[in-house]
This record gives C-alpha cells, structure tokens and sequence, in this order.
C-alpha cells in the first residue's frame, strides 16, 4: 500500500476516489473462480481501468500487447461481500428513541481504524455498514468499497446521480426492548413500526397530494423520508432477527407495507426456512463458534446456512464484525461447507448472493467482464484453513499484499496492529510519485 | 438386591469397553500409528497398535473413523459456571465482590448438564479446566475435571486446581472502589500474599492457643504459597506479563501465564522464568488489552519451547464460548506446527495442568479418552464423528 500515491490520486479524480490503471493488467496462472461459471483451471484474468475486460481459460484470452503482467499461483476470486458489518467504529441512534431511521451510519464512520485495514486482510471489498441492533431502527446503512481512502465519501458506492448507497438498520427481538420509551415487548415492537410507516404512508400521501405546491408540503421531516425509500423500494431494509417468530414478524410486516427486507442472521431459520422460501425473502446468515450468549441466539445452528439454501432460499453470510472477525469471513464459508451447506452456495454467500442482498450484483459479486475490479488472490482452497489471502483488489487498485509488512501486520496482528492507516505526508518521505 | 447391583455394575463396566479402529492414530506421545487400533477395558487404555497386530477382542463394539486423536483440554474456561442463556441464573462465573475470594470454588458452582459443556463434549472437549471469569482480583479456585455428564466425583480430576488472578483490565473496579489502577491490583495481590504468609506462620504454631482461626481465603492463598497448586494470572499487555513475573520472583508461588496477547514482546523472560502459558483464543478479538494480539503467537512459544496450552477462555456476549479445537487450527495455519498444536491441545495441556499420567494421549494404562474425526482434525470442513471419555460413548454427533 502506498499510501501517499493514493491520496494524490484522490486529488486527481475527485470524490469517487480512486478508479484503475489505464494500461490492461493481466493476471495468468490461477484457478479462477467467477462464482457465476465454473471454475476456470489456468485462468486469465483482464482488468482495465478498475474494471473487468476478460475472464476464461488460457487457451481462449486475447492478451493485449501492451497489457502489465502478472504471474501468480493460487485462486483468484471475487472480493468477499459482507452484507452486515460494524468496522470503521460506526454508531446509529442514541438512547431517545426507538426508531430513528433520520440517523445515518456514514456520518460517523472513521476509515482509518484498523478494522478497515483487518477487513481489507480479509479479501472483503464491499461491505454494508450498519448501525446496531439496540433499535427497532438504528438508522441507515451505508454500503462501501474498501478503498484506501481518507473520507468515507471516498468509500462510498454511489448510484448513476452520485448519490451514496445503503440501506435501512431494522430489528426485533429482544436487544431492541428497554425502558420506556423503548418496547418492553415483542408486540409492543410490532405496534411502533407499523406506526412508523403508517406515518410515512401520510406523509408521502402529503407530499404527492402537494405536488409542485410548495406552500402545501408537509414539513420536511428526514425521518419519515428514509422510511419513505424504505417504502418506494428505493433502500432495502436489513433486519436483525433471530428467532422463528421473529422472523415471522419481519415477514409479515414487509408484507403489509410491501417493503423489501434481508433478513440478517436468522438464527432458528432453519425452523422456518419453508415460509422464507415462500416469502422469496432472501437472508444473510451468521456463523458462530457456539450458540447463546443471549437468550434469542440459543437456537443457532451451522445447519441453518445448508438448510435455506435447500429450501430455495437466497443465502448469503456476513461477519457482524466484531462478533466474527472480517479477516476469518472465508472460515464462515467453509463452517457452513461442514455444517451441509454446498461448496457452491458457500462461495456464492460470499459473493454474489450478498451483491444481490445490496442490490449491487450488476456491478460486484462475481468475475465477469464489465464488473468492478474487485478481487481476491488465494494461495490455495478457499475453504481450507491453511488458505492465506495474499492480495485484496479493489476497482484495479491493491488494497492489501500480504508480502508487504505493514499489510502482513494487519493480517497477522502483533505490535503495532491496532494502530490504523496513517497517511505519510510526501514533503516528510519523499513518496509522493 | 446384591445380584442385581451386581449385574448393573457389569453392565456399567461392559458399556466402558470397546475398540476404535482408525486409519491414522495420533497417540501425540509417540509416532502416528497408520491403521490403528485402541483396545478399552473398564474405561482404560488396554491396547493399541497397528492393526495386524493388536487384536480386537470378540464381542467389543468397535467404532470405525479416520482419525483418533486423544481427548482434547480446555486448558482456562469458565463454560459450566457461565451458561449458553447468559441470564442471571445460569451465570455463576463472576461474583463481583470483594475483589479477593479465592475461598470460592469453582467445584460447588460448575453444571455438568450445562448445554456448553454438550457443545465442547461433541466438540472434542474431554476435559476442562474451568473457574471464574478474569474480572476478579483473585477471584476463586478452579475445578479440573471431564465434560462427561456425570456426578462430579465421578468426572472430576482436580477439585481445586489452580488459584484465579486477574491483572486485566477487566478486574479493575470502578466507582472509586478497589482495584482501580494496575498498580493497585499488584498491591493487593502482593498484601494478600503477605497476610496469607503471616497466617501460615502462626497456624503452624506449636501453642495451639496462639494459632489464629482457621480462614478459608487465607489458606487457599498459603496452599498457593506453599506449592499446593499454582497461581494462575491473567496478564495481556506486556506490563502486565512482567509484573506477573515480578510477583512470582517475590514470593516464589507456581505461576501459570494466562491470556498473554502481548507475550511476544517477553518471550526471553518467560522461558527463563520457566513459567507455563494458557494462550488466548488465537480468534480471540484484537480490542481493547488485546488489540495487539497475534495469531502466530502460540508458535512462537512452540519455537521457544514454552509449555502451553490453549484455552476458550471467557465470553462475555456471543459466542458464548470458544472451541480450543478451532483455535488450534488457526494457530495451526500460522506458523504453529500441526503436530505442536495437537500436542498443545492434548498432553501439553495435561502436563500444564498436572494430570499427564491420566490424560492427554494414548497410551496404556490411561484414560480412554478418544476423538474421531473424518479427516484432517484442523481442517475447517472435517467433522468430529464420535467422542468417547473414560471408555463411554458420549457423542456420535457429526459436528
């Protein structure tokens, strides 16, 4: 990582941060694992300008003369999606309320801790950053390329008119029931949030009954606005929820309102998995090292992984970093292998499935030409616990080497590793190119 | 009445016998014996050998995998006393005052039904060195005994193994009560030691009269004073790790090291100081004291032959406990030899904890404590397929 380079770039290229080389970079000698095809043995991979131009065997690649070469051995993958993450030291909504969906996790993420650098070790490259689960809505998410970057807007993932991409942080169960004016009760919970977008129903009907009529709109109220993209199907909602009538719940008010949900970690899903399926609700799964440690995560198992994806369930895996820890986020995939889920749908968990949970699957998720530049080089099977991550790619640019010490440190750990990117000024060092 | 006891006891002694066939055994004691074969009797070891020629007795149920390993040790837990639910009633790992007790025993709070001791039996786990969490000064004295559900006396090795102390930042109390500073916590510790030295002084007076009353906080402190068992501290930060060493030089107790997030920065001084670690969880998190630890720290004390074990050590949220077979496989694939950390999990930990005759490998004469696997027993995606402790099938889980 250089990261004085970096920052000049930023310089050149404004708010969207760092886009790729402009010369072709040609990776050869990997297996290739698109996600979307098979595995590709003796694979080339093409990338330009931060963005895919081939992926396929050797025989068929169509090398360009003036292509930067790389030779390596391993596995080459798409960058790992974590659909439910807390690096970067975010924080939501504060103790006053239960709902404050007005709160956005962006403002308050710092993309120098290490927790960045520990996930970019990870072979993670997009991550939806959430606040946490002591809500009924903690606020919104935001969704994030791990760039090197010295803002969060320099992270962000923004759409076609530049706006930034996330989310909206749900929740049941118990973490969200406290004192008043918290609920005390599941049906307490349910209650507030079908008043909660009862409201932003009235208060969108206001707004299209204003029309252009500015003296009629309602008070701009950024509340009842971010449940209102919940509502239009423009931010998707991410919601914890563990237990089977939990789930339940979640499934029955996203019917109500006809809002699009992902709901994350689904703890005893695998009593339910039928009725997900049904809903065509797709999840986001934890893997732990053993259940409990509260009282709605006794029903934990590995198996629930395996079993949605039997029921037709689009599955995908996240590491709820700190609770796992982004750099072990393969080790998650391969506890769902051993617990019965297929190799295939373990890798997919990784990728694509959460590019989709983002809705960002045109863009990430798998190695395919068009697709962002983000991916992974393995020294081995992804699922075996000798595998190192040796390089993270993001849109062209290397993010992590694990031949470089400072990168191997936050792999690692060890003195020093909690200590994230610094930026070296160029007069001090000299580095600046 | 008599025949009847008598016909259950041979039941029960019948249900301690069988053979595990397997295609590699790791007996860690010696070299892997490639088609193995272990004979039980009555919960023991009687037999083991290659195949061709350790025969199998007629009528023994014989269980088929393609690794045996020996049972593995939790060296430093506290799952039994803390519970799955993690609610006030199945939460007996930390009793918050006064912030020395070792009075306590871990033996009249630990839950052999507890459904984590379930999860690491199927795991693995055979025996579990288990007390209290590292938020007490000195916060009680641990039990030593085997997961099997069972009456304690029946599954416990060391009723009181090891006196608890804690230089964490976790034991540091707040509210302007005592400790609150590191400083403080050597303090109380080294007072502590002091009145338990004077206290052993005067009960071994010859004038019966003069001999103070008998107190049990005290004399859990002199039996560690006088060698009955060891002191273990927790100590993360280097800082800590040398004062822990410090303390040990001052009043000569056995010390086991335990946690050790920055112990690389003292591995000279703890090798010379001959002092044994409990390590971390390798996959512990890196906040707080433990930001700056490393996953390649326990084959650092393999390379500088330290004595250490691993442990699960204590959760305080999800997951409510840790695997030491899964933090060995980390460990494994960072610079850990494989071997070294099978032998870490197994007689290592034995030997750490003082009960190498019994367990920690297979060999005649010990307990048949075994661990079948279906493959590589590191390797993410290889499955534990049965578990036997003293002879008994506790697990045919795949897990």
């Amino acid at each position: 990582m250089k990261p004085v380079v970096i920052l000049s770039l930023f310089l050149a290229l404004g708010p969207n941060g760092i886009r790729g080389q402009d010369k072709p970079v040609v990776f050869t000698g990997a297996r290739i694992l698109p996600i979307t095809g098979p595995p590709i043995e003796n694979g080339v991979l093409i990338i330009q300008g931060g963005k895919i131009v081939q992926v396929g065997p050797l025989e068929d690649a169509n090398i360009p003369s003036d292509a930067t070469r790389h030779e390596v051995t391993g596995v080459i993958m798409p960058g790992l999606v974590d659909t439910h993450s807390h690096i970067g030291g975010p924080s939501g909504g504060d103790g006053s309320q239960p709902i404050q969906p007005e709160c956005r996790v962006l403002d308050s993420i710092n993309v120098h801790d290490p927790s960045i650098q520990k996930a970019q070790a990870g072979g993670l490259t997009t991550v939806n950053v959430m606040p946490g689960s002591g809500h009924l809505s903690s606020g919104q998410t935001v969704y994030i390329k791990l760039r090197d970057g010295e803002s969060i807007e320099d992270l962000l993932i923004r759409d076609d008119k530049g706006r930034g991409l996330g989310g909206l942080k749900m929740a049941n169960g118990t973490n969200s029931q406290r004192k008043p004016p918290f609920p005390g009760t599941r049906g307490k919970s349910a209650a507030l949030v079908r008043q909660a977008y009862i409201d932003a129903l009235a208060y969108g009907e206001k707004l299209r009954a204003a029309a252009d009529d500015v003296s009629k709109r309602p008070k701009r109220d950024l509340r009842l606005e971010a449940l209102l993209e919940v509502l239009k199907g423009r931010r998707v909602v991410h919601h914890h929820t563990h237990r089977a009538d939990d789930i339940a719940t979640v499934l029955r008010i996203a019917k109500e309102f006809g809002f699009r949900v992902v709901l994350h970690h689904v703890s005893e899903g695998w009593k339910v998995a039928k009725q997900i399926a049904e809903a065509k609700v797709p999840c986001s799964v934890i893997l732990l090292d053993s259940p409990g440690g509260k009282l709605e995560a006794i029903g934990l198992r590995a198996e629930t992984a395996g079993i949605l994806e039997r029921a037709g369930v689009d599955v995908s895996i996240h590491t709820d970093d700190p609770i796992t820890d982004s750099r072990l986020f393969l080790r998650s995939g391969a506890l769902a292998v051993r617990a019965g889920m297929t190799r295939k749908g373990a890798l997919a968990a990784l990728t694509i499935a959460g590019a989709r949970a983002l809705d960002l699957d045109k863009r990430i998720g798998s190695l395919e030409p068009g697709k962002d530049a983000d991916f992974i080089l393995l020294s081995g099977d992804p699922f075996s616990v000798k595998t190192k991550v040796m390089a993270t790619w993001v849109e062209g640019r290397k993010v992590f080497d694990r031949s470089d010490p400072k990168d191997r440190l936050w792999a690692v750990g060890g003195w020093g590793a909690s200590q994230g990117q610094v930026f070296e000024l160029g007069c001090l060092t000299g580095e600046i190119k | 009445m008599l025949v009847g006891l008598h016909v259950l006891l041979a039941s029960v002694l019948a249900g301690q016998s069988l053979a595990v066939k397997a295609a590699r055994v790791h007996t860690v004691s010696g070299q892997a014996i490639e088609n193995g074969v272990i004979v039980v009797r009555d919960g023991k070891i009687a037999a083991i050998g290659p195949a061709a020629s350790t025969p199998i007795p007629a009528g023994l149920q014989v269980l088929e995998a393609s690794i045996a390993t020996p049972g593995l040790i939790d060296a430093h837990s506290v799952a039994g006393l803390a519970g799955w639910l993690n609610q006030p009633h199945d939460s007996d790992q930390h009793e918050a005052d006064p912030a020395i007790q070792p009075e306590l025993r871990a033996l009249d709070a630990f839950n052999s039904h507890e459904p984590l001791i379930a999860w690491l039996r199927t795991h693995g786990i055979t025996t579990i060195h288990t007390g209290f969490d590292t938020r007490g000064l000195i916060s009680g004295t641990s039990v030593l005994l085997k997961t099997r559900e069972a009456p304690l006396p029946e599954v416990v090795l060391k009723p009181r193994a090891m006196v608890l102390a804690s230089l964490s930042d976790g034991a540091r109390a707040s509210g302007g009560k005592s400790p609150g500073t590191k400083a403080k916590m050597a303090a109380m510790i080294r007072q502590a030691l002091i009145e338990a030295q004077e206290y052993a002084a005067k009960r071994s007076l010859d004038d019966a009269a003069q001999r103070p009353t008998r107190s049990l906080r005290k004399e859990a402190l002199a039996d560690v004073l006088a060698g009955k068992r060891p002191l273990l501290m927790t100590a993360e930060r280097d800082r800590d790790i040398r004062t822990a060493l410090r303390l040990q030089k001052e009043f000569g107790f056995r010390l086991v090291l335990d946690g050790g997030a920055e112990i690389y920065r003292a591995l000279d001084v703890v090798s010379t100081a001959g002092v044994p670690v409990i390590i971390h969880p390798t996959m512990a998190r890196s906040q707080g004291e433990r930001e700056n630890l490393s996953l390649e720290t326990a084959g650092k004390l393999r390379a500088k032959d330290i004595l250490f074990a691993f442990q699960s050590g204590y959760e305080s949220y999800v997951p409510k406990t840790r695997v030491v077979l899964f933090e060995a496989a980390v460990a494994a694939a960072n610079g850990l030899p494989p071997d070294g950390a099978l032998r870490a999990l197994t007689l290592d930990a034995a030997r750490l904890l003082g009960v190498e005759k019994r367990v920690g490998s297979l060999d005649v004469g010990k307990d048949a404590d075994i661990v079948l696997f279906d493959g590589d027993p590191f390797e993410y995606t290889t499955h534990v397929v049965g578990v036997v402790i003293d002879g008994r099938i506790v697990s045919r889980t795949t897990r």
